[in-house]
C-alpha cells in the first residue's frame, strides 16, 4: 500500500498505543496469531442506510461472547466512526474484525482516495466531509481522535490518491 | 425522573404506543453531531437532538439510549420509527428548541450524562 503508484502526497503513516498496551500490541504483530472467529462486510461509499450494521453485527457478536459493557462501547463506537469514514470520505471499503479470546483486531481498507495529511485529520475539529456526510450529521471533525480515544492501539496508512488502512486493536481485559 | 415526567415538561408526543413512560431516566445529552454524541455517552442517556435520519436510530445499536426526543418540531418519517420500534428505543417530539428543552429539563433536575 505505501508504494501505491498515483500518489500525489508523501506515503503517511500514523501510529499510537495506548500507555501500558505497548508489549501486548507488539506481541500480536509480530506473532499474528490465528482469530477464533472473523467477519467481514462491505461497507459502499455513501451508503448512510446500511453503514454502522458491520459494527452492530461485531458488538452483537461480543456481547454474546460475554464481553463486559463498557469494552462492548469502546469497541462499537470505535468500529462504528471508522465505519462511517469509510462510507462517507472513500469509494467504498471492506471491514474485517478478528476476533481473538481476549481481544479484537479490527481492519478497514478502502478504495481511496485516501488521507493527504494524517497527522491534520487526527486534529480533533479538523473535517473534510461534504454536505450530504454533514445533513447526516456527521463531518464533526472527531471521528479518527473517537477511534484513538476508545482503542488501545490505532494505526493507519494512507496517501493522497491511494488506498487507506486503518486498523485498531481493543483488549477485554 | 420518568420518561412520562419528560414528555409532560416537554409538551411532548410520544410516538410508539407501547412505550414504558415509568421508566427512569438517569440522565441526557443534547446534540446535532453524530461524533459528539458517541463521545459523550457512557452511560444510559437520553437523547436530545434535531436530527432525524436512520443513523440517531443506529446510535443506539452503539450506545446505550434510553430514548430519543427530537426537538424543534422535527419529526421522524415511518421507517425510522420502526427501526425504533424494531429496538424498543422510545421516540418523543417536542416543538421546543434544543435550549430550552434542555433547559427544563436541568431545572427540573435531570443532570448531564458523565463525559
Amino acid at each position: 500500500m505505501r508504494d501505491c503508484a498515483a500518489a500525489r502526497s508523501e506515503p503517511g503513516e500514523y501510529w499510537f498505543t495506548a500507555s501500558g498496551s505497548e508489549e501486548a500490541v507488539q506481541q500480536y504483530f509480530s506473532r499474528k496469531p490465528e482469530p477464533d472467529v472473523t467477519l467481514e462486510s462491505n461497507i459502499p461509499e455513501k451508503d448512510f442506510n446500511s453503514a454502522g450494521k458491520g459494527s452492530a453485527e461485531v458488538k452483537n457478536l461480543l456481547k454474546r461472547l460475554g464481553v463486559n459493557s463498557e469494552i462492548l462501547r469502546r469497541v462499537a463506537v470505535a468500529a462504528y466512526e471508522a465505519e462511517i469514514n469509510v462510507a462517507a470520505h472513500s469509494l467504498g471499503g471492506i471491514m474485517i474484525s478478528h476476533i481473538h479470546e481476549h481481544m479484537i483486531h479490527v481492519l478497514f481498507k478502502d478504495l481511496g482516495p485516501g488521507i493527504a495529511d494524517i497527522e491534520q485529520a487526527m486534529v480533533p475539529g479538523f473535517s473534510t466531509a461534504d454536505d450530504l456526510v454533514r445533513e447526516f450529521g456527521f463531518g464533526a471533525g472527531l471521528g479518527l481522535p473517537n477511534i484513538q480515544k476508545n482503542s488501545d492501539a490505532l494505526h493507519i496508512v494512507s496517501a493522497e490518491g491511494c488506498p487507506t488502512l486503518l486498523e485498531f486493536i481493543i483488549f477485554f481485559g | 425522573m420518568t420518561l412520562n415526567d419528560i414528555v409532560q415538561l416537554l409538551e411532548g408526543e410520544v410516538l410508539l404506543p407501547e412505550t414504558d413512560l415509568e421508566q427512569e431516566v438517569p440522565c441526557a445529552f443534547a446534540s446535532d453531531l453524530i461524533s459528539d454524541i458517541l463521545m459523550c455517552t457512557k452511560e444510559p442517556t437520553l437523547l436530545l437532538t434535531g436530527l432525524t435520519n436512520n443513523q440517531v436510530i443506529r446510535l443506539s445499536d452503539m450506545i446505550d439510549l434510553v430514548a430519543i426526543v427530537f426537538v424543534r418540531g422535527k419529526r421522524p418519517l415511518k421507517d425510522i420509527v420502526e427501526m425504533a420500534a424494531e429496538r424498543r428505543l422510545p421516540l418523543i417530539c417536542t416543538k421546543l428548541t434544543m435550549y430550552r428543552s434542555s433547559g427544563l429539563l436541568y431545572n427540573a433536575g435531570l443532570r448531564s450524562c458523565k463525559i
